[in-house]
């Protein structure tokens, strides 16, 4: 992976003591709230219903093991033990406090880390697919690119004080692990004619008020020129995109004002104009070096089966359950990648106490792993496994709870942290996560109902991917009461859709009975080992109406 | 205050508002005025600035910007970030070398990339010690992407060190 040299460190370093004087001219009231709030914000920290939230950036994903103990240890140290995986791949504490929060920084920077650009109106933190380096259809590992994207987005001159925040995600594989279209600009990895390696770019995905998915601007965007066609597009929004009203200031906003063609057109003369310069030109040396730092571990020459793994999986039938789910296919014989869930029934999802980060990381030194990745789901994947290892792993997990059997299955829920902690939010999210996992916590069930993807958001900004659940939970305020709205027919993967909202919400004990319902319509209805979400586009909205509101 | 080169400068220019006379010596006025009266102001033998505001893109000034001392960015609420964009379009597309000069609510956070983008002069509202202006400009020492201000980026340091390295003998 990535290792800062002195100049990435001397930056972060220097940026952290930039924060301590930014929050000393805020306490002694040199700067307003207002005047502090996006100085505080390019540096992740927020202020929530109860505290200020400190969102550290894990860049494209990846952490070490040095890292993630000291995420465990700053998670003890600054907050209570324990941490939050985001959908963006960040972890985030919701107990920080203000004049602590520079030094939190400078450990951070100890172990190459930083918060800069988890907020604001900039481009924030780069996601990636966290199967990187790993899956078998990868045409080269997205990070290459994510860590030159890192670099020349970080403290921008001209981008960081955008009309609105700005996502980039990027992936190498038709898989899409990483819900590619709803970010600003999403780039995926392709061959063209001549078999050359470049980027397909697409820009103005996002849901929140109003969703879009990206729709493509560059259908093969020549390596050396990537930089150049991203500045095209930020500054053509920089300088068009609305600034007058919050919800509309999104980029997605101004590409379908004014039209994909349209938005086409005006890059590309940029786009003509920064190439004369030159200066943002992407040497194949400085492709090379970046990629240097993400080669493939030194893999072992193994078969393709592993006997060891094969009677382990006849001989204990739970461990056989979790690898059915939560181990995948592997780019080399003899490998495997495998899914830590952070969704243990009734928990948080996306919650990590300080203990179980420790642990991991003691286990990635013990299996020889030197990279964990966070998902984009709020789950933890490592990436290189041997098949021979996966018993032992196991093993290790199960009494840290870190071993529940239901990747991909219905108890595997995305939930944003909602009005537990969120001063945005208009409804609890986790309340909900928790008693829906705990009511079809049944494995043999969850494997019955097969992939199905449960998505809760807090409010209408849609942290919680709602948009793109094959159920998705909209939490909204009415009158005072927390009411949950369900959509059908989302999928943030490479069949991406944004879901439809299927009539009027209901309350917090309602809403489990109605995802019972919706998910008792698709069982009656399936098909020929169908999804749920392929039944519903079979089907459409209608049979789950009628199921869901009969009088 | 007017602060150029992290240092305190004199400024020649005087603000003129619309509908007012205007004064003898160098003036600012606004786009507006500026474009009804070109021919007039630019007969006057004395610098002249033109002040943009915030959703104004220099690209209006077409040509007549090179007969400009000065523009002057103003900024109508620091979080609103189009002028770094036309600072940059000023230093490149236009070829502007004049002053470009911000003034009205950005914050000293903000001097260092507005210098990035080209900016030259900054009116400083509240009477800031200038020390912690030069401080906004060097504290952090290096930076990752190229732009106007021709500065070596990261990668060309890591270029240069590795070439030294290179000749260096063992």
């Amino acid at each position: 992976m990535y290792r800062y040299d002195e100049f990435d460190s001397q930056l972060v370093r220097e940026r952290a003591e930039q924060f301590r004087g930014q929050v000393a001219r805020r306490l002694s009231g040199e700067l307003t709230e207002d005047e502090f709030k996006p100085l505080r914000l390019m540096n992740g920290l927020y202020l929530q219903l109860h505290s200020y939230m400190l969102r550290i950036a894990i860049p494209y994903g990846t952490l070490s093991a040095r890292q993630l103990r000291k995420l465990g240890d700053i998670s003890r140290h600054y907050d209570r033990g324990y941490g939050h995986f985001t959908t963006r791949q960040n972890l985030q504490l919701h107990w920080a406090q203000l004049p602590r929060v520079p030094d939190a920084l400078l450990e951070l920077a100890d172990v190459e880390m930083h918060c800069m650009q988890t907020s604001g109106n900039n481009v924030r933190n780069i996601s990636a697919d966290p199967f990187a380096g790993a899956a078998a259809d990868e045409i080269e590992d997205p990070r290459i690119l994510c860590e030159i994207l890192r670099q020349w987005s970080t403290l921008h001159p001209e981008f960081s004080f955008l009309p609105r925040k700005f996502k980039i995600c990027v992936i190498g594989t038709e898989e899409d692990r990483a819900a590619l279209l709803i970010h600003d600009i999403a780039i995926k990895i392709v061959r063209n004619g001549a078999g050359e390696i470049g980027y397909r770019v697409y820009v103005g995905g996002g849901l929140g008020r109003t969703p879009y998915l990206a729709e493509e601007i560059g259908s093969f965007i020549e390596k050396r020129d990537i930089l150049s066609f991203l500045e095209a597009i930020m500054r053509v929004y920089n300088e068009a995109g609305r600034r007058d009203n919050i919800w509309k200031a999104r980029v997605k906003i101004l590409v379908h004002q004014i039209g994909i063609e349209e938005m086409r057109r005006r890059v590309e003369a940029e786009f003509a104009d920064i190439k004369k310069g030159a200066t943002l030109e992407l040497p194949a040396e400085e492709l090379a070096r970046i990629a240097a730092y993400f080669a493939p571990p030194a893999f072992a020459a193994l078969p393709a089966e592993s006997p060891e793994y094969e009677a382990q999986l006849r001989e204990h039938r739970d461990f056989a359950q979790w690898a059915k789910t939560n181990v995948h296919a592997h780019k080399m014989p003899g490998y495997a990648i495998a899914t830590i869930s952070l969704k243990s029934i009734g928990k948080t999802p996306g919650d990590c106490s300080s203990e179980q980060m420790e642990a991991l990381a003691d286990i990635m030194d013990e299996f020889g792993q030197a990279e964990i990745r966070i998902t984009h789901e709020q789950n933890m994947v490592l990436p290189h496994m041997r098949k021979a290892d996966l018993y032992a792993l196991w093993r290790k997990l199960v009494p840290l709870d870190l071993a529940t059997p239901n990747h991909g299955l219905v108890t595997d829920i995305i939930a944003c942290p909602g009005l537990d902690y969120c001063d945005l939010a208009n409804a609890r999210s986790i309340p909900v996560a928790q008693a829906i996992a705990t009511r079809f916590c049944d494995l043999d069930r969850q494997h019955d109902l097969g992939e199905l993807k449960i998505k809760i958001s807090g409010c209408i900004n849609a942290c919680g991917h709602h948009h793109v659940g094959h159920i998705g939970i909209l939490g909204v305020d009415r009158k005072g009461v927390e009411n949950y709205q369900i959509l059908l027919g989302g999928s943030g993967a490479e069949d991406a859709s944004l879901g439809e909202i299927l009539g009027p919400g209901f309350d917090q004990e309602g809403i489990v009975d109605a995802v019972e319902n919706v998910i008792g319509t698709y069982t009656n209805l399936r098909q020929n080992g169908e999804r749920f979400l392929d039944t519903y586009r079979r089907l459409g909205p209608q049979p789950f109406k009628e199921r869901l509101y009969a009088r | 205050m007017l602060v150029k080169g992290g240092r305190i400068a004199d400024d020649i220019f005087t603000p003129v508002a619309d509908g007012e006379p205007l004064s003898d010596g160098p003036i600012i006025i606004s786009l507006r005025r500026f474009q009804a009266e070109k021919t007039a102001l630019l007969s006057r033998e004395v610098p002249l600035a033109v002040r943009l505001e915030t959703a104004e893109t220099p690209e209006i000034l077409g040509e007549d910007v090179h007969k400009l001392a000065a523009i002057v960015l103003h900024i109508h609420h620091f979080k609103d970030g189009r002028a770094f964009s036309w600072a940059r379009l000023l230093r490149t597309r236009l070829g502007y070398r004049g002053e470009v000069r911000i003034s009205g609510h950005f914050l000293l956070d903000q001097i260092a990339f507005y210098t990035r983008v080209g900016a030259d002069a900054f009116d400083i509202a509240q009477n800031l010690p200038v020390d912690s202006v030069k401080v906004a400009l060097t504290e952090i020492s290096n930076v990752y992407q190229p732009s106007v201000d021709g500065r070596s980026t990261i990668r060309d340091l890591r270029t240069a060190r590795f070439a030294k390295a290179a000749v260096t003998p063992p």
